[in-house]
């Protein structure tokens, strides 16, 4: 019959997926989060066309410049001044196909269409700098005790109205 | 990724997660999530796109006005392609081949293609490291925080 648009499967359920597929490889099992509380929520206190703007990637994105990220529960992140030129953007990672985001890094780091965003009057402004990070750490406590609070004051140093995180 | 969601905005400042990965996110539960339905590594959009990704970054951040539920998730329209073929590959076992090797077989039909965990610094290109051995120095460098090896 007609080509065109066919019927939409399912979005992808990855933990079973990634579940079977560490136990065919006879890895341990990877313990994914599952958040058993409703979350905290802070209402915007004015329109998001005047707000101003924060965002975090993981991703592994680094700056040439600095330091690359490693690939074992990496838990150090980067500050990028979103002054910086895109072609200075670099992404190194252990879990993703990096073909595209090497191709063009606003796939998983998106500071261009922000920053249209900001021409467009949907944002106030963004903020002086992205932060990005590796993500897939291992362990738990590590990200609680060494990266979050360091992060946190940050994002609160910044003086930022939101936050948007784009993880990978 | 959520954990830091949460506790930002448990500190006060409202969040968005972006997701391409719907089951994980709910899993994780943020306050506020948007779900891009592109396989991994696209959380954004397609290299080279820019009226699709400004697009897609829009509808993003238009669900920082019209979510209210604590933890609720918004399904964004976009499509990878006609027919979602990509869905059937992601994760899957490699398909038997008659000459498929005993590692595949020995793994059930998984490929390991994962990267090995190395614990030093992995640049996409050499002079990346140059440049980074150029900037640091001696000092210690104040945009990258935490560095362990």
């Amino acid at each position: 019959m007609s080509s065109g648009m066919q019927d939409r499967l399912p979005p992808v359920d990855y933990i079973p997926r990634i579940t079977a597929q560490y136990a065919g490889l006879g890895y341990g099992e990877y313990r994914w989060l599952a958040s058993e509380t409703q979350p905290a929520w802070t209402p915007l206190t004015k329109p998001l066309s005047e707000c101003r703007l924060g965002f975090i990637a993981t991703g592994g994105i680094y700056a040439s410049g600095q330091t690359a990220f490693h690939f074992k529960d990496d838990t150090s992140y980067r500050a990028i001044p979103n002054s910086i030129a895109t072609e200075e953007l670099r992404a190194t990672h252990f879990a993703y196909d990096l073909t595209d985001a090497r191709k063009d890094i606003n796939v998983v780091f998106p500071i261009e269409a922000l920053k249209s965003m900001v021409e467009e009057k949907k944002i106030a402004e963004l903020g002086p700098n992205s932060y990005t990070l590796m993500g897939g750490i291992y362990s738990t406590r590590r990200v609680i005790e060494d990266l979050i609070p360091s992060l946190v004051q940050r994002v609160l140093d910044d003086e930022l109205d939101v936050v948007l995180l784009v993880p990978v | 990724m959520s954990l830091i969601a949460r506790a930002i905005e448990e500190a006060g400042i409202p969040t968005l997660s972006m997701s391409s990965a719907r089951d994980i996110t709910r899993s994780a539960w943020p306050a506020r999530s948007t779900y891009l339905d592109f396989p991994l590594g696209h959380t954004a959009g397609r290299p080279h796109m820019p009226e699709l990704n400004r697009a897609i970054i829009r509808d993003t951040l238009s669900a920082f006005e019209t979510l209210s539920v604590p933890g609720s998730m918004s399904h964004l329209s976009y499509r990878w392609d006609e027919n979602d073929q990509w869905k059937d590959k992601v994760f899957a076992p490699a398909e038997k081949s008659v000459d498929s090797d005993h590692q595949k077989n020995k793994n059930n039909g998984y490929e390991d293609d994962r990267v090995a965990r190395h614990d030093t610094p992995q640049y996409q290109t050499e002079a990346d490291e140059l440049a980074a051995f150029k900037s640091h120095g001696d000092e210690e460098c104040e945009i990258c925080i935490g560095i362990d090896f």
